[in-house]
């Protein structure tokens, strides 16, 4: 019961935080990326939604470098091997991150011993196999994560990132 | 899930936003940062003279760029009574941090209370009473009349010992010196409060009396001083984590400039991590002592450098006390103080002994004592910055720890110089001005103890929560409850009374032996949930505050948000509270003890500066100036006001004379502290009975003691209940799985934790994250204490047994190494 309390209350929280990010909707529509457009009345900016390789592309445990939502934004896909948070394809164990550290903007790399993003600026650590969380750092965000979509063909796209990547006031330029 | 904000935009800063001067309000380094307002309807734009920001907001922006601020440093609240948009971000031009947030500062928009966003809805806003069975809402006269009438029934002139006092000393956060006047100039001004404590401790006492003994404040360096030395040498220290931009900032730049790394820690951390991948592994040196060895430790660094004839001879004479003792061991003084000769003669330590007592080789000794002191192969001076904080403090033996660990700076001239200094890192900021504490005394009585024995009859209690950081908490927790309870009890059996029977049946109840509690506080704390009457406070940021730094480095914070509802300044709070007492005392016929609560009528915390703060330090100092100095303020102490600025003091001691112990000859003097094993008592039996070392401290991501990060997201997600680090063989004999639940027990009490496992963990020495409010470690500390009164947090043994399996909050957290690897 309590932990219900719990859920209602984080929902509510977070809806009020989107409501407020609406109502302060920003003006750069059509900036940059010609497919995506800041929201003028959803929870989330509209992302546009880009290949970012197929299944057959990706090896086990070596990440593939890739950009989203636009080419000024460098990320990761990785292919785990089991199924994990946010994990999309057959196996469910696909997954994309950004690699630009959202504590000061130092370049991440993967350590594929660990499965974890690591960053020479502040030596923060983000778990791959778990949603990006921080495992330790100096960070104020788990690692933003993208969210995956595969098709039949098993191109895989991206169609959001699940925290403001740093150097952008707005995902979507 | 991890916890994702799903935030993906925010509010530009536009370029007519006010823009105020911020100390970050958590530890003790006092990072810059600047809070950015704007009305809630109002934006700025991406193009540069849109925004505050001046640069071109539709492009990506590089790394350690100023334009750009974390949903975490983004709010939206209360300005004079309107919304407005909030964004706290670090000041790149502030030499403490140079634009650097951590992990605690850089959510210190989003722990600011918010109708909005919904954001640290715990804080309290308006006062309460117990009432009725629980409490209610009331006004401030309502509250305090209550405060003061109960109060007047147990203090008069000439004896105000039944009035108990918890006040915390500390800059920062909802301290600084406004407050601590404030709370300062009640308790020992207007009354004598001997029963008093401080936020973290059981007694009324410093945390650092030996070196202030021996002549040498605890905070004698600059910042800059880790960028010119040779040697950084840490002891009992995790600065990474506790005091994360002064190492990044400061530190990590003297690495870099060639200095050299000792620490001294019985537990790898982070911070020994991160030196090896800044300064190289051949340039780090790990002393992982046995724990509570370090008197041992330094004794035999100090014996072996002075054999080989590394000391400052010039500076010996010059600077320190010639002749043999000059305050002999007594009572007050847990070690006798003098010559360099005398000390050194008394502690000296062999280092086959020394290796032996310590555990470590006495190769590393001898390395460690070249790194501090053998000359350069030049002939010049070795520089080495000494630096120590809890370790030793809530450590074995506090007294005699820094004592003799200061001798090592002493001896080596390393105090008052570029590139040296012997300093505590601190945990809060400081701000103290209170009038003086004397008739406290020393040992000052230990006030949780007396508590427990049915002592005292009102307690105020100002931000301090012992539920979740005393000692022998366990013990404390159970008799707290009683007592307080019998108060309760004794309201609720009067409810619909008039105040002058109520106020009866409380003092019937507080003198069979019950506590009347009043709780100051900006949440309602685990002690508050035994209080009888709740005020509520507000912290930097929401009034004006003034505190100093790690190496004194004074700041205004300006009030850039309202409080919470009727929330107040606790220098405010106790003008109140004085005024209450002085109406209520004169109603009866005290008048000459009533004209003591008299010199109260503060119109806001700025009249409390200047009557504490401005008043008793040359008066030189005013909030103009201060807010002037911005975020690089001055350094105290505060000499003079010239061409407009305020002039400071780079560096304590810089002409070799030494005061912090108020002796005319201003000479220094040497610790005569001997190793005398585990000191409080109790320890050593514990060891010998229990399976696990407990150590404990804080964490990175964590502020104190959870008050606000119990409230936050990010955080709870990452830690929903305090951790354990245990070494995996260890939970593989206890058949221990990451993320199940323990409890963790022996004589004193039981607490809980979630296993964190630890490779880098010795067998059988654990670490736990201390204050949690779900598994307060101090639960499991024993009442064992120094002859001053200093607890003793670190030495805690226990056996460890499995409560449950991982619950579905902890067993998808992520429990991998914290120690970064260059890939
Ligand atoms: S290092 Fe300390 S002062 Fe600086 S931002 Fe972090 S918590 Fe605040
Ligand atoms: S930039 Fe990655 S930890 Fe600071």
């Amino acid at each position: 019961m309590k932990r219900c309390d719990k859920l209602v209350e984080v929902g509510r929280r977070q809806f009020l935080r989107g409501g407020l990010a609406t109502a302060a909707a920003l003006p750069m529509v059509g900036l940059m990326a010609k497919d995506a457009k800041a929201a003028t009345n959803g929870a989330l900016l509209d992302y546009p939604s880009g290949k970012l390789a197929n299944v057959n592309d990706l090896k086990l445990n070596e990440p593939m470098e890739v950009s989203y939502p636009d080419e000024d934004a460098p990320g990761v896909l990785l292919k785990l091997g089991k199924a994990v948070e946010g994990g999309v394809g057959p196996d469910g164990d696909i997954v994309g991150f950004t690699t630009v550290c959202p504590h000061k903007g130092f370049p991440l790399s993967y350590n594929a011993e660990s499965r974890t993003m690591n960053c020479p600026g502040h030596y923060s650590v983000f778990d791959c196999e778990a949603g990006g969380q921080q495992t330790w750092g100096q960070a104020t965000q788990n690692l933003p994560q993208y969210r995956l979509r595969v098709d039949d063909k098993g191109d895989i796209y991206a169609e959001g990132v699940d925290e403001l990547l740093y150097g952008r006031l707005s995902n979507v330029l | 899930m991890a916890f994702k904000r799903n935030i993906d935009r925010l509010p530009i800063i536009p370029a007519d936003a006010t823009k105020h001067n911020v100390t970050c309000h958590y530890c003790i380094v006092g990072c810059g940062y600047n809070a950015y307002t704007w009305p809630v309807n109002k934006q700025g734009g991406t193009a540069p003279n849109e925004n505050a920001l001046g640069v071109d907001l539709s492009k990506q922006q590089p790394a350690n760029s100023e334009a750009w601020y974390s949903p975490s440093m983004y709010n939206v609240v209360k300005q004079n009574g309107k919304d407005v948009h909030l964004v706290v971000k670090p000041d790149k031009e502030c030499s403490v941090n140079s634009g650097l947030g951590s992990v605690r500062g850089a959510r210190m928009a989003e722990n600011r209370r918010s109708d909005k966003t919904g954001t640290q809805q715990q804080r309290l806003e308006e006062p309460m009473i117990w009432r009725y069975g629980t409490w209610q809402p009331t006004s401030w006269d309502d509250a305090l009349d209550l405060v003061a009438r109960v109060t007047a029934r147990v203090i008069d002139k000439d004896n105000e010992d039944d009035l108990f006092v918890s006040m915390f000393d500390h800059g920062g956060s909802a301290g600084g010196y406004e407050n601590t006047w404030g709370t300062g100039k009640l308790y020992f001004e207007s009354m004598k409060v001997k029963h008093c404590r401080i936020h973290n401790r059981p007694a009324y006492n410093s945390e650092v009396h030996s070196t202030r003994d021996m002549g040498v404040g605890e905070l004698n360096y600059a910042y800059e001083d880790y960028t010119m030395t040779d040697t950084i040498f840490l002891v009992g220290t995790n600065p990474l984590e506790c005091q994360t931009n002064l190492f990044l900032n400061h530190m990590v730049p003297g690495m870099r400039n060639g200095a050299k790394v000792i620490i001294v820690d019985p537990r790898r951390t982070v911070t020994a991590n991160a030196c090896e991948v800044e300064a190289g592994k051949d340039n780090v040196l790990h002393l992982a002592i046995k724990t509570g060895t370090d008197v041992a430790l330094f004794n035999t660094l100090f014996t072996y450098i002075a054999d080989q004839g590394w000391v400052d001879k010039e500076f010996i004479a010059n600077s320190t006390f010639q002749g043999d003792v000059a305050q002999p061991l007594d009572e007050a003084h847990p070690a006798a103080l003098g010559s360099f000769e005398f000390a050194l003669q008394e502690c000296r330590t062999s280092l086959a002994d020394g290796a032996a007592i310590c555990g470590v080789s006495e190769a590393d000794i001898v390395k460690a004592a070249e790194w501090i002191a053998k000359p350069k192969d030049d002939g010049s001076r070795r520089k080495c910055v000494t630096a120590y904080e809890k370790g030793i403090i809530w450590g074995n033996d506090n007294y005699r720890a820094i004592g003799t660990l200061v001798n090592i700076g002493l001896a080596t001239g390393n105090i008052g110089r570029e590139g040296g200094g012997v300093c505590r890192l601190g945990g809060h900021q400081e701000g103290y001005m209170r009038p003086s504490d004397a008739h406290v005394g020393r040992p000052a009585p230990y006030i949780d103890q007396l508590l427990i024995a049915g002592k005292g009859k009102v307690h105020h209690v100002w931000a301090n929560d012992h539920y979740k950081t005393t000692l022998n908490a366990t013990a404390f927790k159970r008799e707290y409850n009683r007592r307080t309870n019998m108060v309760k009890d004794a309201m609720d059996a009067r409810a619909g009374a008039t105040r002058e029977e109520l106020v009866d049946a409380i003092v019937g109840a507080i003198n069979a032996g019950g506590l009347f509690s009043v709780n100051v506080d900006i949440i309602h704390s685990q002690i508050g949930q035994a209080a009888h009457v709740i005020l509520p406070a507000v912290e930097s940021g929401e009034m004006n505050l003034t505190s100093m730094n790690g190496e004194r480095r004074m700041r205004l914070v300006e009030k850039y948000m309202d409080g919470p509802g009727s929330a107040q300044p606790d220098c405010m709070i106790a003008a109140g509270m004085a005024q209450h007492l002085e109406r209520v005392i004169r109603e009866q016929g005290r008048s000459e003890y009533a004209d003591q609560f008299k010199g109260y009528d503060w119109k806001s915390e700025e009249d409390a500066f200047m009557d504490g703060y401005h008043a008793n330090t040359g008066k030189i100092v005013t909030y103009e100036r201060l807010r002037a100095m911005g975020n690089n303020g001055v350094q105290e102490p505060v000499v003079d006001f010239q061409d407009g600025k305020l002039v400071g003091v780079k560096r304590l001691y810089a002409d070799g004379k030494f005061d912090r112990h108020g002796r005319e000859d201003k000479k220094a003097l040497f610790c005569a502290g001997q190793w005398r094993g585990l000191q409080a008592a109790g320890k050593a039996a514990q060891r010998d009975n229990y399976a696990f070392l407990i150590n404990n401290g804080r964490a990175n991501i964590i502020w104190q003691n959870w008050f606000l990060d119990k409230g936050n997201d990010f955080v709870s997600d990452r830690f929903p209940l305090p951790f354990i680090e245990i070494n995996p063989e260890d939970m593989a004999e206890l058949n221990l799985k990451q993320g199940d639940l323990v409890e963790v027990y022996n004589d004193v009490g039981a607490t809980q934790a979630l296993v964190y496992p630890t490779p880098t963990a010795r067998r059988k020495e654990t670490f736990m994250v201390f204050g949690a409010p779900n598994g307060a470690q101090g639960n499991i500390v024993n009442a064992g204490v120094n002859e001053l009164i200093l607890p003793n947090y670190k030495h805690t043994w226990a056996n460890i047994r499995k409560i449950s399996d991982a619950t579905p909050s902890t067993s998808r957290l992520s429990y991998k190494s914290q120690e970064y690897v260059a890939s």
